[in-house]
């Protein structure tokens, strides 16, 4: 009697059942995270025209900014192309990019953390064991992300609103778009791995090429027009001219994208097992070879190194193809020469460009070794670090092996970045290499300090993400904005010799050295001392 | 007989939680010894603290006579380990963790390791993510098994296995101790304990309550009595030692202290004995009085029985 009843009930109310609740509980469990995501973002974005308008504070002078940044390839690959003089344009130009990318971060953390990471761990079975529809987690995981870019599209259409209202509410949407293309490509990449960890490389990966679709693009044209900067999600962020004669159509884009996303992965979502996916796993060897906590960490790690491995020598090509372009285009025009030293080097727009390339990687390895450091962390709070430290491994040595993959992987990546930027480049090789070596101990400062975090205070541990944030957005919107020296001096960065064309200064090298080999000696004498958690 | 194990007065608290609250624990070399409590009692702490993963705050420890905090890699050479809760790292085969955990210990016996994987039935080829509960315990067990050593130290090491895998493990833990190893054995499977240990310590709240062999706690407790009668009951409610009697007609039901048994029985045959069974406390028995006694004190009185 009772199957008839069930049947009666139309399936897709059933598909979703539950995904209020779940939305709610999503929200709960990042209800610090979101909102410090959002907050950074919005307040990189709204802060922005005071800058401007403090460092160019005439139409005049904004004009001659915008015309002499509108001349030049090479920072708009990095940034994107001047699409117009007002305050608000001149923002919509200098943080739509990384606003977007960062929209789109938190996109596919949201996503991919209510959706395959809660499979990966089990947690997901018995919440689905309750009254829970079978694409109910995905919405729910899908709305978040649309709650956390909506939040940030009001804040930035309120807070630009004084730029002009249509512009304000164009850049905030297109950013909120830039976020949820990704949350969507991320709930794809989850249907398709096992691993959490893997779906958020991939879809990082994708994200990554984005950036560079669009880098290539927009050094080719000055407005945007090329076919590489219309491929990539972040490109029509710029084409949506925000502030410059907004073109809403492309909005439609986003939508598109989104909806053609979602409906793949809702497609995808419907028709696996829980806990499966489409990409499954390969048996194993019966025996293994591992015999040590050092083999075991370098195991572990070793396609994550790989990953970054690749990116930075790709990256190292493409700006060393792009640094000839750097010195034609330009010519003659004394301003741009100016923004250039200040951003990289002394001499030559080549070496000036290719000096803040290498900061720019430099930068980069920070984060890849806050997470390699990390692995530690997670090694421990998963519980895997207890029968390895039953064994006959001391602390040290088990930390140990982590440790030289991810100071030592640092020294990897600059090697690949610098002989990338030399292939690119085709000449210069050596001074290249120094260039991008010399970033080395400055990121070794950054590892340090969540190795100490890592040693004393486990549970502040995940801090290290902040304090390499906060590096990452000095390097990025200092040089160009002329953020205050003592501002500049907190990063390690700041202090290194800007190679090539610049001078070699052995005392901050030593100096940044001496402070990281503190640094994880503090960290490792707390891990000797303290108790492992579990 | 020398001391694998020697805990005294064993304190440790995570914030305002005590966890161990003057922990005391003993076990001789080649027994094997259970290791009872209650859920939050502080055995997984315990044996942290033995495996030099926690700092005690207070109180000595000794493990196969060293110092576990200071002396951890020397000791853990000659230490097996399995906790309750094995986690795999997911892109590793069960028998690449296998080997692992061998290498880090002191060398594993590559023929009992095979018959160990063959008797486990356990598939080594699978990645750390694909096992169930009961197969992950599985990876551990056969690595601790096959291990060169001579303390297993297992944290409620069976629990998910299923009963056949169950009694795998019990002639395993047998055969480790006719090769002279101790095992110290976490567990709230009773039968498993009863049919294995020939030691046991109970601890609760942090702190040990009863010790000693099967036979000595139960000496402690209360046999149970029914019998029979020939002519009516007499005088059994004065004897000491005497709780939950009974009396219909000439059925006769209680409890009693076990050394205080021999009294109980000379009343009885004083009115004639026509049928008596007595059975000794189980282990059960005896660790759910544990449990009562406790939920009985947290209800601010003890019944009288």
């Amino acid at each position: 009697m009772s199957a008839p009843a069930f049947a009666a009930r139309p399936a897709s109310s059933r598909q979703l059942a539950g995904t209020g609740t779940l939305l709610r509980f999503a929200l709960r469990r990042d209800r610090v995270m979101i909102p410090v995501w959002v907050g950074v973002n919005a307040l990189m974005v709204l802060s922005m025209p005071n800058t401007l308008e403090g460092l160019y504070g005439t139409p005049a002078e904004r004009a001659d900014l915008a015309g002499r940044m509108a001349a030049n390839s090479s920072l708009r690959a990095m940034v994107g192309p001047v699409l117009g003089d007002s305050l608000g344009a001149l923002t919509a130009w200098r943080v739509g990019v990384y606003a977007g990318a960062l929209a789109a971060v938190v996109g596919l953390l949201v996503v991919v953390r209510h959706t395959r990471d809660e499979e990966e761990s089990g947690r997901q079975e018995l919440v689905a064991s309750g009254m829970v529809g079978r694409r109910a987690s995905l919405t729910a995981a899908l709305l978040a992300a649309a709650v956390a870019n909506g939040v940030l599209a009001l804040l930035v259409t309120a807070g630009l609103a004084g730029q002009g209202a249509a512009g304000a509410l164009a850049f905030g949407l297109g950013i909120a778009g830039v976020g949820m293309v990704f949350a969507t490509t991320a709930a794809i990449v989850a249907q398709l791995t096992e691993s959490a960890r893997l779906a958020r490389g991939l879809t990082a990966a994708a994200l990554g090429s984005a950036f560079v679709l669009r880098a290539a693009g927009d050094s080719a044209t000055d407005d945007g027009s090329s076919p590489l900067t219309w491929a990539s999600p972040l490109g029509w962020l710029t084409n949506l001219r925000a502030f410059a004669g907004e073109r809403w159509w492309v909005l439609g884009l986003f939508a598109g994208a989104v909806l053609v996303q979602g409906a793949v992965a809702y497609a995808l979502a419907g028709r696996r097992d829980l806990g499966m996916s489409f990409l499954p796993s390969r048996p194993g060897p019966a025996a293994g070879r591992l015999g040590s906590a050092g083999a075991l960490a370098w195991r572990l790690q070793r396609g994550g190194v790989l990953g970054w491995s690749t990116g930075f020598l790709l990256a190292g090509l493409v700006y060393g193809a792009m640094a000839e372009g750097a010195a034609d285009l330009v010519g003659d025009n004394e301003g741009t020469r100016e923004i250039f030293r200040r951003m990289g080097g002394q001499s030559g727009l080549t070496d000036a460009f290719l000096a803040a390339m290498a900061g720019v990687l430099g930068l980069v390895a920070a984060l890849y070794v806050v997470a390699s450091v990390l692995r530690l962390h997670g090694e421990e709070t998963s519980g895997r670090a207890e029968p390895v430290l039953a064994g006959a491994v001391g602390r040290l040595r088990w930390a140990a092996g982590h440790l030289a993959v991810a100071f030592g992987g640092t020294v990897l990546l600059m090697l690949l970045a610098g002989a990338g930027l030399a292939l690119g480049h085709g000449e210069q090789v050596g001074p290249l290499l120094a260039a991008c070596l010399v970033q080395v101990p400055a990121v070794w400062v950054i590892g340090g300090v969540a190795v100490l975090l890592y040693g004393l205070a486990p549970g502040a541990a995940t801090g290290a993400w902040g304090v390499a944030g906060a590096v990452l957005l000095i390097g990025w919107v200092g040089p160009a904005l002329d953020v205050p020296r003592a501002v500049l001096d907190l990063s390690p960065f700041g202090h290194l010799p800007k190679l090539p064309g610049g001078d070699m200064e052995w005392s901050p090298v030593l100096v940044l050295t001496a402070l990281a080999a503190a640094l994880v000696a503090a960290g490792l004498a707390g891990l000797r001392r303290r108790d492992m958690t579990t | 007989m020398t001391k694998a194990i020697t805990v005294s007065g064993l304190h440790k608290s995570f914030g305002r939680t005590h966890a161990l609250d003057g922990l005391d624990l003993s076990v001789g070399t080649g027994e094997v010894h259970g290791f009872l409590g209650p859920n939050g009692s502080g055995k997984s702490t315990t044996i942290r603290v033995l495996l030099g993963l926690l700092r005690a705050d207070s109180g000595a420890a000794q493990v196969l006579g060293r110092d576990p905090w200071t002396d951890a890699v020397e000791i853990h050479r000659r230490i097996a380990y399995v906790p309750g809760d094995v986690t795999l790292w997911r892109n590793l085969s069960g028998g690449e963790v296998i080997d692992l955990y061998g290498r880090l210990r002191g060398g594993l016996d590559p023929r009992r390791r095979a018959e160990l994987v063959e008797r486990f039935e356990l598939d080594p080829t699978k990645k750390g993510r694909a096992y169930s509960k009961g197969n992950r315990q599985k990876v551990a067990l056969v690595a601790a098994f096959a291990s060169d050593v001579d303390l297993l130290i297992l944290d409620e090491p069976t629990s998910g296995l299923d009963p056949l895998m169950e009694e795998v493990f019990q002639r395993c833990v047998t055969e480790e101790r006719e090769r002279g190893r101790t095992v110290l054995l976490s567990s709230h499977i009773l039968s498993e304990v009863e049919e294995l240990c020939d030691r046991v310590s109970i601890i609760r709240k942090g702190r040990t309550v009863e010790s000693g062999s099967l036979a000595e706690l139960r000496h402690l407790t209360r046999t149970s009595v029914s019998a029979e009668l020939a002519g009516p009951p007499g005088g059994l409610a004065g004897l000491p030692g005497v709780h939950d009697l009974d009396v219909r007609g000439r059925r006769v039901r209680l409890q009693v202290d076990t050394d205080k048994l021999d009294a109980v029985l000379r009343s009885l045959s004083e009115s004639g004995v026509r049928s008596l069974t007595s059975t000794p406390p189980t282990l059960e028995e005896l660790f759910l009085r544990h449990y009562q006694d406790e939920a009985e004190a947290a209800e601010g009185g003890v019944t009288v029985r």
